[in-house]
């Protein structure tokens, strides 16, 4: 029986050191999986093929589980994101308190809606299930960063001062 | 570590804690890191040290206080004779407000900010779980041990048999926290007898429910009491290996937990030998990623094999067959929580709080359309009315209040009617809702009950994994004849449909989610029928929702 000798990274990419520490410390065993998928999508943006084709044959599952895998989880994303995110709460405590006015906001101002990103890449508009930032309802995280208590002008002065540099 | 190490560790950290007259607490749980708390902290550093009052006053970064509507928080406390400035608490402090409390230590506090504590939003409270929640630093092990932390550990270890502590725990009459409300001694002794190779412990800190923070919250602001508990559990059940399973969108509850588990491995209270006995136990920390059908125990342990979260039927269950096909014992954060408290104070004291069946408290999430939001813990058995209006403070300008809805998706709507039955799992699961995890929404008569009965089903069936046909063509069905009525295009004949789908989906669902899925609508339709008659047969609604409005969001 040939040996299954481990493959090597696609690219030089000295990211991919830490997707390989992360699979040698689950052992290149199958039940590290969602672990190395993490680390790539923290280290990269996102999950393309090619990283998905490499963390597979890695960890020797069929390359259908790791895509089963990434497209189950929400949290997992196959596209890159846009240059600033904007991820609209949609919990119970933020929807009785008016998160769907935001997200109609959104999607008039950008013309996408929640899962997108515009066209020319510089924001990417997500829900999320919940923040648990209930006490300040309604929550947006921009680039990262909670705010709440969010009103619909508040989200438009955030968007035009991302569109002017 | 041995016992007297452990006692000279708490004397240090009180010794040191001591040398300071004063003590300011600044919340840096994610509520108030979402209003700039951290930037308030250093600014009283900043303040402390333009003094030159670094050897007389400690600021100190701590969890939640709890009022995370009126964050950011700031306490204080002294232990100085001559002045008091003990249990102050300032609210929605900003950095510029700085200077103003450091000069304060020695006088009167700032009225401008101050924050009232003789009022119910406190007073009604009873802490355990969030005992050191905005008291101690979660960074810090040595801040938990201070207050008594890991002793349960060792006195367990060293003094008591597995057998004990599973008798204590039974005695203690606590039940899962995680919604289901199981006899965690039970649970617990099933995983002692059941055969394995190799026996599991996984905490369940996959908190899905929207508008539920409790577990969060503990995991941010006292992580080394999750730790202690379950490491109280994997003795009991003669377990060496656990797993956290957290949620990624909790990133700081995800950096707390790993430092805790970092200074608990170089104490040696994790690992090999923990304590010079024979017992090891090492922890690990999964990433969820997004799942709600997570939260239920054999999907979860699928995530954890690193597959898609799918459930699968039971029994077995978990506590017989889980993790690896072996024995795995699975319990909440909030469960694991309340271990070390059962073991230093005895199961008969816990038993003596909460009502006859659901023993202790519980800790809620208040939030929605009432004064105070945050998070609070209160003895089981408390009314509906006195969660709304004495702690909650009454619904806000002026609105009239409608529902209050527990357990998230999985719950159900209860109306005005019911204000005053007690809080306890037998009685929310007789009025059509469950404890659920903790989540506890306010609704007034700004919404419409149908939008939200839509609202959650249009959760479920997002979260459906699609793995058995009724609950992935279920809610998809519900939702569209939910949407429909909401649309004002929907027949008599299609809310027959809805009701039938319900009974459908409860009895033949594989799952907790899919058999819960319908608890919205029933409970809705029961208590708000005539809310569902109007938008049929007159095309109104009440609330002035639905209607156009109402197509909006995923549909």
């Amino acid at each position: 029986m040939p040996t299954l000798s481990k493959p090597l990274p696609p690219t030089e990419d000295k990211r991919w050191r830490l997707v390989d520490a992360t699979m040698r410390r689950h052992g290149q065993q199958p039940r590290g999986l969602i672990e190395a998928l993490h680390t790539v999508q923290e280290a990269f943006g996102y999950l393309d093929e090619q990283s998905l084709r490499y963390v597979a044959t890695s960890m020797r599952v069929p390359l259908s589980r790791a895509y089963g895998v990434s497209t189950f989880y929400h949290f997992f994303t196959l596209k890159p994101a846009g240059k600033h995110t904007c991820v609209v709460c949609t919990g119970t405590a933020c929807y009785i308190k008016g998160a769907q006015q935001l997200v109609e906001t959104l999607e008039a101002e950008l013309k996408i809606s929640a899962g997108e990103t515009t066209s020319d890449g510089s924001v990417s508009f997500l829900t999320a299930r919940c923040l648990g930032s209930c006490g300040l309802a309604p929550a947006v995280v921009f680039d990262q960063e909670v705010a709440g208590k969010v009103e619909a002008k508040a989200l438009r002065d955030r968007l035009s001062q991302w569109a002017t540099p | 570590m041995t016992p007297d190490e452990l006692e000279q560790i708490a004397e240090t950290e009180r010794e040191s804690r001591g040398r300071f007259r004063h003590t300011v607490n600044v919340c840096l749980a994610a509520g108030c890191m979402s209003c700039q708390s951290q930037s308030v902290k250093d600014a009283l550093d900043k303040d402390v040290a333009r003094r030159g009052w670094g050897d007389r006053c400690q600021v100190k970064g701590v969890g939640c206080m709890g009022l995370c509507s009126e964050g950011p928080l700031v306490s204080t406390a002294s232990s100085a004779a001559d002045v008091s400035t003990d249990g102050r608490l300032y609210k929605r402090v900003a950095a510029s407000d700085a200077s103003e409390i450091v000069e304060s230590l020695e006088s009167v506090p700032v009225e401008r900010l101050y924050c009232a504590t003789d009022v119910p939003f406190f007073q009604r409270q009873k802490k355990i779980v969030l005992e050191n929640s905005g008291v101690i630093d979660p960074e810090r092990i040595e801040d938990y041990i201070a207050v008594g932390g890991y002793r349960a550990l060792i006195s367990v270890l060293t003094e008591m048999t597995p057998r004990e502590v599973i008798q204590e725990v039974t005695q203690s009459g606590l039940r899962g926290r995680g919604g289901a409300g199981y006899p965690t001694g039970l649970k617990w002794s099933t995983v002692v007898k059941s055969f394995g190779t190799q026996k599991f412990v996984i905490c369940n800190a996959d908190e899905g429910d929207p508008g539920a923070f409790m577990d969060r919250s503990v995991l941010e602001s006292d992580p080394h009491r999750v730790l202690e508990g379950m490491l109280i559990a994997a003795y009991a059940v003669g377990s060496s290996d656990g797993y956290i399973y957290v949620r990624s969108e909790y990133p700081l509850a995800v950096k707390r937990l790993k430092t805790a588990i970092r200074q608990a491995e170089r104490a040696g209270l994790l690992g090999a030998n923990i304590c010079g006995t024979r017992f090891s136990f090492k922890v690990d920390l999964r990433l969820g990623a997004g799942a709600f059908v997570c939260g239920e125990e054999t999907a979860l342990i699928a995530s954890v094999e690193g597959k898609r979260g799918t459930p699968r039927a039971r029994p077995p269950y978990p506590a017989m067959q889980g993790f690896l096909g072996q024995p795995t014992l699975i319990n909440n954060v909030e469960t694991f929580a309340n271990i070390a408290p059962i073991i230093r104070n005895g199961g008969d004291w816990y038993a003596q709080i909460g009502t006859e069946k659901s023993k202790g408290t519980k800790v809620f999430a208040l939030a929605g359309r009432v004064q105070n939001t945050g998070l609070v813990e209160v003895p089981m058995g408390i009314t509906l009315r006195e969660m709304v209006y004495d702690i909650g403070g009454g619904i806000p300008d002026g609105r009239k209040f409608k529902a209050v809805q527990t357990g998230g998706p999985s719950g159900g709507c209860l109306p005005a009617e019911v204000l005053d039955m007690p809080v306890d799992y037998e009685t929310l699961a007789r009025l059509g809702s469950i404890m659920g995890s903790g989540g506890m929404i306010v609704i007034d008569d700004s919404s419409c009950m149908v939008d939200v009965a839509r609202y959650f089903m249009d959760f479920c069936m997002t979260e459906s994994c699609g793995k058995c046909v009724p609950c992935r063509v279920g809610t998809y069905q519900m939702h569209r004849l939910l949407t429909a009525i909401t649309q004002m295009t929907a027949t008599p004949q299609d809310l027959a449909m809805l009701e039938e789908f319900c009974d459908l989906l409860k009895q033949t669902s594989l799952c907790g989610l899919g058999q819960s899925a319908p608890n919205p609508v029933l409970s809705t339709l029961k208590s708000f029928g005539d809310e569902y008659k109007a938008h049929i047969e007159d095309h109104t609604c009440v609330a002035g929702v639905c209607g156009k409005r109402a197509t909006g969001g995923r549909t």
